[in-house]
């Protein structure tokens, strides 16, 4: 099982608390008293716990790989998907999913970074970083959608894109810059959604929409708190300072109005009840969405180029 | 010369004063080890007299010799930017900041200017990889998207020269959306149809590279410039192999087609303007 630090000791609470029910059960101690007195504990320790979160600990949070993924959310609140793969010119990305599916009967193309489970995914994933070609299949996606004029929901959850000298010699920064330039034009509802981690130019590839909707304990960043601390402070160890500098939960975004909404997630995180976490995800896409039908397609692409237009804070010399 | 530039005198460049090689000065050449004198090295571009290096220029010197004496016109001054994240390292960032400003006597790691060249009115915008990098933040994107537009508004055609490490990590995720915000006005530029030429200097990399800088209309390398998304080490340390000879610079660019043409210093403002003359100033009536 997979656990962190902060939650060890409300594991072990909770461990306490089966411990003391088996007791009961088995030597026919009465115990009720007690349970309930450690239950309540629990649930304090866990409610304060989970509600003053550190960077460091979001960060941690936004990485678990029992986190739902794309495929999760394709699977559990969509019906109908039909996978397309491929980019046309080089070859199947498996670190970006996407293809058409329903959900509550409207069609939308969905497309999103999909990372592994274990070592056997990930390996097939590629720890769900991508590839030029991943970006380049993401696109030729979304330009059907906009074609066919079916909204697009894309789905980020990426360390970034991938650094290697195939991914060099095949273009990473054309493939990531086309998109951002692509998206800001398809006349067609946008939204999108950082699942658990939005790494840099690799998760801000899919970016590029009318929503941008965080789960609540999900990271965006320019860069990662890893690769900021070895260049800053030379030393990759002092992640957890620069992932205190950096601004970059949910909440900080939210802020800085840079995204539009938070999904809540159950108590810990989504990887204490994925289908629950989904199930708030699914709703919020649907209410977002249907405020976006209402927009024209000249509409939703102005209102788009004035989001982003905004971002950026600076003091002008009058 | 249109009427434009009857209205406006053109003021002088800004930026850095001539103190980088102070004349009389003997330099090394980091690739060839050859000793130049400053003065002969200056009226040669900066480039190498024995093997063609090209030495990093500031955004004045790229300025002088990109464009018609006298006619660079400086737009969209007095931006400052501001530290949304309150970013502390080994030193606040607004210090970095106040640091660059007088180092280099610039106003942040861009400058946008209307001018000539070779007769061509033109936007332009040439980074200082020496204020922080070149490094993107919210000015930086700001005066890049203002560009666009500007271009847009006056029919102008765009150069970006750029020479970036990238996004600036002190302002975390607001340098991140400055990609999307420059890269949707290109979009725009588009689809105005006025041309945009791109030329990525040494070095071009990260947020920069993968966004407006590998977006243009044709993408020029300078020659031997380091170009790509992933700086050689983080992808070095990925991989934990060697680096083939030569990867990332402007010729291994050419080889992969990310970029038209590697093009050397002396070439270069004949180049844009040869583009220009081509597309701009076309005689094809009958199409019309
Ligand atoms: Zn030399």
């Amino acid at each position: 099982m997979f656990v962190l630090e902060f939650e060890k000791p409300i594991l072990a609470l909770k461990s306490k608390i089966e411990e003391l029910k088996r007791l009961q059960e088995d030597e026919k101690i009465v115990l009720t008293e007690e349970i309930k007195k450690l239950e309540k504990k629990s649930k304090e320790l866990e409610i304060t716990t989970c509600s003053n979160l550190s960077s460091w600990e979001k960060t941690q949070l936004s990485r678990h790989p029992l986190r739902p993924f794309s495929l999760d959310f394709i699977e559990k609140c969509t019906e109908g998907f039909i996978e397309l793969h491929g980019d046309r010119q080089f070859r199947d990305d498996p670190s970006i999913v996407g293809g058409f599916c329903k959900i509550e009967g409207i069609s939308f193309l969905v497309v999103g970074h999909q990372k592994g489970r274990n070592t056997t995914e990930n390996l097939k994933r590629n720890f769900g970083m991508p590839h030029p070609e991943g970006y380049r299949k993401a696109l030729r996606l979304m330009k059907l959608a906009n074609k066919f004029r079916i909204p697009i929901l894309t789905l980020i959850d990426t360390a970034g894109a991938y650094p290697g000298i195939g991914a060099e010699e095949r273009g990473q920064s054309d493939a990531i810059a086309v998109n951002l330039r692509e998206m800001a034009g398809f006349a067609v509802p946008i939204i999108c959604i950082i699942m658990g981690e939005g790494g840099s130019g690799g998760a801000l590839a899919l970016g590029v929409g009318n929503r941008v909707l965080m789960f609540e304990h999900s990271i965006y960043s320019v860069i990662t708190p890893e690769g900021c601390a070895s260049i800053l402070w030379r030393d990759g160890s002092m992640a957890r300072e620069a992932s205190k500098n950096l601004k970059y939960t949910a909440q900080d975004l939210l802020g800085f109005k840079i995204i539009d909404q938070i999904i809540p997630e159950p108590l810990g995180g989504s990887h204490n009840d994925p289908q629950k976490a989904l199930y708030s995800m699914k709703e919020i896409i649907l209410s977002n969405y249907k405020e976006l039908a209402k927009l024209s397609g000249t509409e939703l692409i102005e209102a788009r180029y004035q989001k982003f237009r905004q971002i950026g804070e600076f003091v002008e010399a009058s | 010369m249109t009427s434009w530039f009857k209205r406006i005198a053109p003021k002088l460049i800004p930026g850095e004063k001539k103190k980088n090689i102070p004349a009389g000065v003997w330099i090394k050449c980091p690739e060839c080890g050859e000793t130049l004198y400053s003065k002969d090295l200056e009226n040669n571009l900066k480039v190498c007299l024995n093997c063609t290096y090209h030495f990093r220029l500031t955004s004045e010197e790229r300025i002088a010799q990109l464009t018609d004496h006298g006619s660079f016109h400086e737009l969209f001054r007095g931006l400052t930017a501001q530290d949304p994240l309150k970013f502390v390292d080994s030193k606040k960032y607004k210090d970095r900041i106040k640091a660059a400003v007088s180092k280099t006597e610039l106003e942040e790691a861009v400058t946008v200017g209307r001018c000539l060249i070779n007769g061509h009115d033109t936007c332009l915008c040439v980074f200082n990889f020496r204020f922080m990098g070149g490094s993107m933040g919210s000015v930086v994107g700001e005066k890049i998207t203002r560009a666009i537009e500007y271009s847009i508004d006056q029919g102008l055609p765009l150069v970006i020269v750029s020479a970036s490490g990238g996004a600036r990590m002190q302002e975390g995720v607001f340098s991140l959306m400055q990609m999307a915000k420059t890269s949707a006005a290109l979009n725009r530029l588009d689809k105005a149809r006025l041309p945009y030429i791109s030329i990525l200097t040494d070095p071009t990399t990260g947020g920069v590279s993968a966004s407006f800088a590998i977006l243009g209309d044709i993408n020029i390398a300078e020659k031997g410039a380091l170009i790509g998304f992933a700086g050689p080490r983080v992808i070095q340390q990925t991989i934990k192999q060697d680096l083939p000879k030569g990867f990332q610079r402007a010729e291994f660019l050419i080889e992969h087609g990310a970029v038209d043409m590697v093009v050397s210093r002396k070439e270069l403002k004949s180049m844009v303007s040869r583009f220009f003359d081509m597309i701009l100033q076309k005689e094809n009536k009958l199409l019309a």
